[in-house]
């Protein structure tokens, strides 16, 4: 009996060690980001195709600094965009490499784990080079002392430990459309689509954990907001032209002359800022996507 | 009272009261229809220039001029009654238009105004060349979808 419960204990031991061990928060490898030479122009083209303006820019996106205030609600609580200006509120302290570890890894600077409601499983997949020039770029914009709310998240999401399981299971720098014949346009666009402009993070549904739910990559999904469903992209539902997708990008009309509405109007005001190229290298790569139901 | 034209009463009361809802029900599902009937004739006309725009027909001078008058023309409207207290989503079926619309800081009317810049300047400019044309469907989506992003449902 005596040993048996020793083993059990010895097991439990193990398995704890085991979870501390898998979970624990990840940083940014510093060599990745050597002899980088910060370049303002491309680290405002990054901060717009990655859209963080969109949802750090006050509650309405209109704060001129980025400043936090968006709620996300969602089945495990209601998080906060937190404030990202240059301030001591914000990222004031911050290194590039801080930076790396919080939108590659999901890592704050001091160790903790940030919620996956922080497109972190997205931006996973970008260049480091680009963390430091978005990082030179976010430096240069007005600054805010609001301080952050904190997210509204019951037992056991609000233990942050938990989320080294999460990103133990479901964060992966790998590409999901990995045919290696695409086209250089269509890189350009599963760059775009699949790190930058995070578009999987509403357009793919998740699974019970809340973990994107690969082989229905952009096949739509419930709003977690609550009402109405976020739509298919894959080229089973969307069999609008390129030129069509291209032109919805830029001006937010679809091809019957409606009109972008909710969230995704601020991705079209961001998309409206880049190239024609990036606008048509998106349409190029979503007709590259497997068609799902 | 006796119990008959009591009985009277409250029937000829139920009746006024039902035919009062279904006459303002009638009138909020009315402005739903000419809302989408004049949501429907700003796509005809975005259409023509939108094609256009995106390349794909050929750029006429006149035919971008007559649309994007078309457009200001719609965008001068005096909607008012279209947009109807009682008749947002949830109040009249097919309507996606959010409450808060009619809220006390709502910016609807702001955002028609942009409309009514942005048209006004598209009729002025789309007859010049393709390029002015492009230049001046931005402004129009933009004051469409600022709208629709703050006052429409999601589907």
């Amino acid at each position: 009996m005596r040993r048996i419960l020793l083993l059990l204990l010895l097991g439990a031991i193990c398995g704890l060690a085991v979870f501390w061990i898998v979970t624990i928060p990840r940083h940014a490898d510093p060599e990745e980001l050597a002899g980088v030479v910060p370049d303002l122009a491309r680290g405002e083209y990054v901060y717009t195709a990655a859209g963080c303006a969109s949802c750090h820019a006050g509650e309405d996106g209109k704060a001129t600094a980025l400043e936090g205030g968006m709620e996300f609600a969602s089945p495990f609580g209601t998080f906060h965009a937190p404030n990202i200006s240059p301030s001591n509120q914000g990222i004031a302290g911050w290194s590039a490499l801080d930076l790396a570890s919080a939108m590659m890894h999901g890592t704050s600077p001091e160790g903790k784990h940030y919620y996956p409601a922080f497109p972190y499983a997205s931006y996973a997949r970008m260049d480091p080079a680009d963390v430091v020039h978005l990082h030179s770029y976010l430096m240069t914009l007005p600054a805010s002392d609001k301080a952050d709310v904190p997210h509204d998240v019951g037992f056991p999401f609000n233990i942050r430990r938990t989320l080294g399981g999460w990103k133990m299971l479901f964060l992966r720098d790998d590409w999901v459309v990995a045919d290696p014949n695409l086209t250089e346009q269509e890189h350009a666009g599963r760059y775009l689509t699949e790190a930058l402009g995070h578009c999987a993070e509403c357009h793919t549904p998740r699974n019970a954990l809340g973990g994107v739910i690969k082989s229905r990559w952009l096949a739509g999904a419930p709003d977690p907001a609550g009402q109405g469903r976020i739509p298919n992209i894959t080229p089973h539902a969307l069999d609008w032209s390129a030129q069509d997708i291209a032109y919805y990008l830029e001006s937010g009309f679809t091809p019957d002359f409606d009109s972008v509405g909710g969230h995704m109007a601020h991705v079209v005001d961001n998309f409206a800022k880049l190239s024609p190229e990036d606008r048509d290298a998106v349409a190029a790569y979503l007709k590259r996507v497997p068609p799902v139901e | 009272m006796n119990m008959r034209f009591g009985l009277k009463l409250t029937a000829v009361a139920l009746l006024a009261a039902t035919t009062l809802t279904a006459t303002a029900q009638d009138a909020a599902e009315g402005a739903v229809k000419a809302r989408q009937a004049h949501m429907q004739l700003y796509a005809f006309n975005l259409g023509a220039l939108g094609a256009m725009a995106k390349g794909a027909v050929e750029y006429d001078a006149e035919a971008a001029t007559r649309a994007a008058t078309n457009l200001a023309t719609l965008a001068a409207l005096d909607t008012r009654d279209f947009w109807l207290p009682g008749s947002a989503a949830g109040e009249v079926e097919g309507s996606r238009a959010l409450p808060a619309m009619w809220s006390a800081d709502s910016n609807a009317m702001v955002h028609a105004g942009n409309l009514r810049d942005a048209t006004a300047a598209l009729a002025a400019s789309a007859g010049t060349d393709l390029a002015s044309l492009q230049a001046g469907m931005g402004p129009v989506g933009g004051a469409c979808s600022a709208c629709h992003k703050a006052y429409r449902q999601a589907d």
